[in-house]
Formats: structure tokens, sequence, C-alpha cells
């Protein structure tokens, strides 16, 4: 599979919304050049605000941009923007419920060499907790446009988790629709279900056709939006397969696995296991070494179902 | 190579002149490059500006014990700008703390020198930094501490001009002075640099002194790649009773290789082999 930068395609796409109206604004914080919203810097230079090495005042900043009419996209390093600012995401920005879309970049174990302080394995749990807030995890450039450009005419607050990475391009740009709190069924199976966003999606797929050729029958739930997130496509796949897997590029505390057995323990629970980073902190490495050094790969998705069809069978 | 005895550090001020200190700062920017290219990755730039006043820390200033990082009496050093941790790893390795070797494992993942300073993997390290704002707070902690406990270790704190525009790092600035910890001295290593271009275009944080004066510090202002002003300034910081001290160091970005110098790109970009060579040429090393 190809693979695409997803924040080049956020800095287009900004570029694209911004010659079309004039309400969309930009902040930073001193990481435009990684960001890539230096792309709409660079175009728009008086609709652009660099905000320095503040992320807190940056967030504020967007609230009250947003009230009065602008459309912003703030973005800065996911820790930063999550973590960082993140009540001044919560008092100034989810409380009043203000159109203010965080995309942040450098989110997961992929940021790489920077190491554990850089990584943001939290980001979709501080986001998903703050009522209001809705928080999209997308795979690869033809989501992240679809996704940009969908958050920017729908009201109230966003936060799309993007990467350093490259990550393999896995929809087609002519068929691929971006509905706010639907699931994509990527692959229809009946001995388990495999639920994941992000890079973990294009693993997801490669163990599916792996475990095929060992007779067992994978259904592939591509799962981008975390909140709100799609119950219902959860637990008819739980009913029609009896066992759930979870993958995602983030802690096994709080993200996309808790999402889903939130959904699954309420309404139908079954077997599940969560495949993400076990409550510990990164390390330095090449973003691609790391995903395989903490397990989150084909591989380790090929032993986590095989965990939950043991339990299954129980 | 220039080598002390661990017994050297172990008291302040020590008999070293300006003629070797140079020469220890250009190994140890010699050191930053290598590191940062050997990984393909770190920040050069801010390295090199911070070289030359964090050598005189722990070579002529700071109390310290390469053979036992934890001993009581130690003066800390915090690097708040924790990117630039290549030009601290290289200091750590070359006065004993770890072998020089070690230096290659920077960034990798089969290594303890971890891209951003995680102070249970590498000895030396007082405390984890590498998002800007927050060790300068953990200083503030560090001398209120040793304050309490009736200690005369001096905590010495580096932040970069960039850093300076967050605001936990007025925070810290006025808990510093409201509980008078005169022995805290904080080093901003003023190269008007950050990432997206010069400071006082992104984000001013001018003036400078002006601001940490009305904040109730003890300021100074002085050329950072000045040997003889760091160590002066360094020692003047002793003489303040009340007040927390910061030393504004004027320094240049990618300092001692020509054509990185100034130069924000070489902020977080490690050199390509080529310009690794002819930089490390400039530098005085035969390749
Ligand atoms: C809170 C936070 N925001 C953003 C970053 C990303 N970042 C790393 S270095 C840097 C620029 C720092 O500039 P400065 O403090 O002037 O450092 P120097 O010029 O000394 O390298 C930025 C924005 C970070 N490490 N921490
Ligand atoms: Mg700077």
């Amino acid at each position: 599979m190809e693979k695409v930068s997803l924040r080049d395609a956020y800095g287009d796409t900004l570029v694209k919304l911004g010659e079309k109206d004039e309400r969309i604004v930009v902040l930073d914080a001193d990481l435009s050049g990684s960001t890539k919203t230096a792309k709409f810097a660079k175009r728009f230079p008086e609709r652009f605000f660099n905000m320095g090495i503040a992320e807190t005042n940056m967030m504020n900043t967007a609230a009250g941009l947003a009230t009065t009419g602008k459309i912003p996209f703030v973005s800065t390093f996911a820790i930063f923007g999550t973590g960082r600012a993140w009540e001044a995401v919560r008092q100034t920005i989810c409380y009043p419920n203000l159109s203010v879309k965080i995309v942040c970049t450098h989110g997961g174990i992929t940021v790489g060499e920077d190491g554990a302080s850089h990584q943001a394995l939290e980001d979709v749990a501080n986001m998903r907790n703050i009522p209001n807030m809705r928080v999209i995890v997308p795979a690869d450039d033809v989501e992240t446009r679809a996704v940009i450009r969908k958050i920017a005419y729908t009201d109230g607050p966003f936060y799309v988790r993007l990467t350093r990475e490259k990550f393999p391009r896995i929809f087609d740009e002519e068929t691929f629709k971006f509905e706010i709190g639907k699931g994509h069924v990527l692959r229809e199976g009946e001995d388990v279900t495999v639920i994941a966003n992000g890079v973990m999606t294009s693993f997801a797929l490669l163990a599916a056709e792996e475990l095929e050729r060992e007779g067992i029958s994978v259904e592939v739930i591509h799962m981008s939006c975390v909140k709100p997130i799609d119950s219902e496509l959860i637990v008819k796949s739980a009913q029609k397969t009896g066992a759930v897997v979870t993958a995602e590029e983030h802690s096994i505390i709080g993200g996309l696995g808790s999402a889903v057995a939130e959904v699954l323990v309420e309404n139908y629970p079954v077997p599940m296991e969560r495949l993400g980073t076990p409550d510990v902190f990164g390390r330095s490495g090449k973003g691609w070494e790391l995903l395989h050094y903490f397990g989150l790969d084909d591989k380790g998705i090929i032993e986590k179902v095989k965990k939950v069809l043991e339990r299954k069978r129980r | 190579m220039i080598t002390f005895e661990p017994e050297f550090f172990l008291k302040r001020n020590r008999d070293i002149d300006e003629v070797t200190l140079r020469a220890i700062a250009r190994e140890v920017r010699k050191d930053i490059l290598k590191m940062t290219s050997n990984a393909q990755s770190g920040h050069p730039g801010g390295a090199m500006s911070a070289t030359d006043i964090i050598v005189t820390l722990y070579y002529y200033k700071m109390r310290h014990n390469p053979l036992n990082p934890k001993w009581e009496e130690r003066d800390r050093f915090v690097l708040s700008k924790g990117h630039v941790c290549p030009a601290l790893y290289s200091v750590l390795a070359r006065t004993g703390y770890f072998p020089l070797e070690k230096l290659m494992e920077f960034r990798k993942i089969d290594g303890d020198l971890q891209g951003h300073p995680d102070m249970h993997k590498t000895p030396g390290i007082e405390i984890s930094t590498g998002s800007l704002g927050h060790g300068i707070g953990a200083a503030v902690g560090m001398a209120l501490g040793l304050k309490l406990s009736g200690s005369d270790s001096k905590v010495y704190c580096m932040i970069g001009d960039g850093e300076a525009q967050e605001g936990s790092v007025w925070e810290a600035t006025m808990a510093a002075s409201h509980y008078n910890l005169s022995n805290l001295v904080v080093i901003l290593d003023n190269n008007n640099l950050q990432i997206d271009g010069p400071v006082d275009e992104v984000m001013s944080i001018y003036p400078a002194a002006e601001k940490w004066r009305a904040f109730g510090w003890n300021v100074m202002e002085i050329n950072g790649h000045d040997f003889k002003e760091i160590k002066e300034a360094l020692d003047r910081a002793d003489r303040s009773k009340f007040k927390p001290t910061i030393i504004i160091a004027k320094t240049v970005k990618g300092k001692g290789v020509s054509f990185m110098e100034n130069r924000a790109e070489w902020h977080g970009k490690a050199l390509p082999p080529e310009l690794l060579k002819e930089a490390l040429k400039e530098l005085g090393e035969i390749v």
C-alpha cells in the first residue's frame, strides 16, 4: 500500500477551505512547518496567527475568535494541544460549545525519536472525556481531507488526531464518504470483529488476510470517530461474531478500546481484548520501529484475536 | 582529550582558564553534531548556542560528583529547554558520568539517551524535561526544597527564549521572587530564534530584562559565548542575598559552524554526512 502524509493532506485542505471562505482562520504555536499550517500561513498571512510557544493562550484565543464568527483551526503537537492546554479546551471551548477545530499532528508513538515527552498516547482520552467535544482519528490522507472539510462546517468543537509518520492509503478518493459517528466495515467476517483506527486499521486488514489463511474469518471495522461512537454498528457486529478486538496507537486506557468496551458492557457483553500501549510511556526510536517494539502491528492483532477466540470457546 | 580527576569537580569556582574551556566547548560541539547526525534526528542549533554556558557550569562553577550523581551536596542543573540535551549528554560523558561511546546511542531504540532528558535513564539528569516551560518550575521547587533543608546547594536552570513565551515560565518567575530564592540562577539562552523564525517576529518576549526586573529578579545581561563574562556573571549571582538571578545570555544559534549560525532551519534538523564532515573540519577536526 502506498504511504501518504496525513498532515500534508490537512495543510492542503486548509488552503482550499481558505480560498473559498474568509472566515477560516488558523492558529499555531511555533510548529507550523511540522503541522503543515505553514501552507495556509504562506497563502493567507493575514488570517494566520502564530501564537508562539503558548498553547493554553492559543486555545483561549481561538475560542474568542469563534465568538466573532470566524472558523478557527488550531494546530500544534497532540500532546501540547490536548495536554498542556487541556483546561482551556474544557473551559473556554467545550463548555461554551464553540466552533473551534483542534487538529493536532504528532499523535501516538510514531512521533519517533523525540521520545516519551512528545508521544501523545493519552490525547484521545484527554479529549473524549470533555462534554461537547467530538474526537476523530483518521487512517489516511483521503479520510483526513474529508474530515477537515466536514468539521469546518459542523457546529461545535472537534479534535482530529493526525500523525508525523506517513501511513498506508486505505480509502478511495472517489467513493469515500465521511459521516460523523459512523464506522466503516472494511471487511465482513464471522468469527471475530477487529475495530481499529489510525494506522492500526491497515494492520487490521493485514491481520485479517493472514488469519483467513488459517481459517479464521475476521470482520474489520474502521472506527475513526471515537466520539460520538457508532454503537449500533459495534453491537450488530458483536452479535454476529461474539468476540471483539480493538487496536489503536494509543494507551489502552481511555481511547478507542475503552469507548468500545463501554458500548459492549452496557448493550451486548462479549469477550473482548484491547491492543494499545499498556499504561506506559513511550521511548525514542524510529516511528515504525516503535510500532513493532510495542506490538502495535498485524502480529499484535493476530495474538489478540487468538486470545479472544480462546475465551469465546470457553 | 581534556580530562580531570572526579575530585576536581567537588568544589566550586575551579581554576580553569578560558582557553581550556573553549577547547572543551569545541569538543562538545563536535559531539552534538556527530550525535544528531548519527541519529539523523535531534536539535543541533540550540545545543550549540547553549554549549559555552553548560561547559562553564560543569567545568568551572558547579559543585558536582560524576562518580556519585546523587551526591547530596551537589548543585543542580535543570535543562528546561530539554531538546538541546545533546550538549548536556556530551558534558556529562566528558566529565565522567558515563562512557563517551554511549553518546552514539542518542535517540536509538536500544539506547538510554532519549531524545529529551529522562532522569531515570541517564545519570546526571536532575529532572525529565522536553515539553517547554515546565523545567523552570521544577527548578523553583528544587531551590525551595534545598533552602528548606538548610542546604547551601544552588540550582541552575537554562531556558530558551522561545520557551519564555509559555505562561508557566512566568508563573515560576513570580514564585521564585515571592519565595526569595537567591539560590536559583536561571540562564536565558537568548539566541533570538525559535522554530518558525526570530523570536521577536513570532511572538516577542522583549524587553526581557525589564520584565524579569519587574518580577523582582536580579538581572544580568552578558555575551553567552564569552567565557570570562559567563564566569563573572555566575560568580556575581552568588552575591545575591534575597533575589533569584537571571542571566540573559546573548547567543548565536548554531554557534561554531559558519553555515549553521543564526539559521532557524538547523533548529531541529541533523547534518547530512557531507555537511557533517565540513562542519567538523571548521571545528578543527582532522577528517
Ligand atoms: C510545550 C511545548 N510546545 C512546543 C514544543 C516544540 N518545540 C520544541 S523546541 C521549540 C522551539 C524552542 O525555541 P527556544 O526555546 O528558543 O529554543 P532554542 O532556540 O534554544 O533551541 C518548540 C516549539 C515543545 N517542546 N514544548
Ligand atoms: Mg531560541
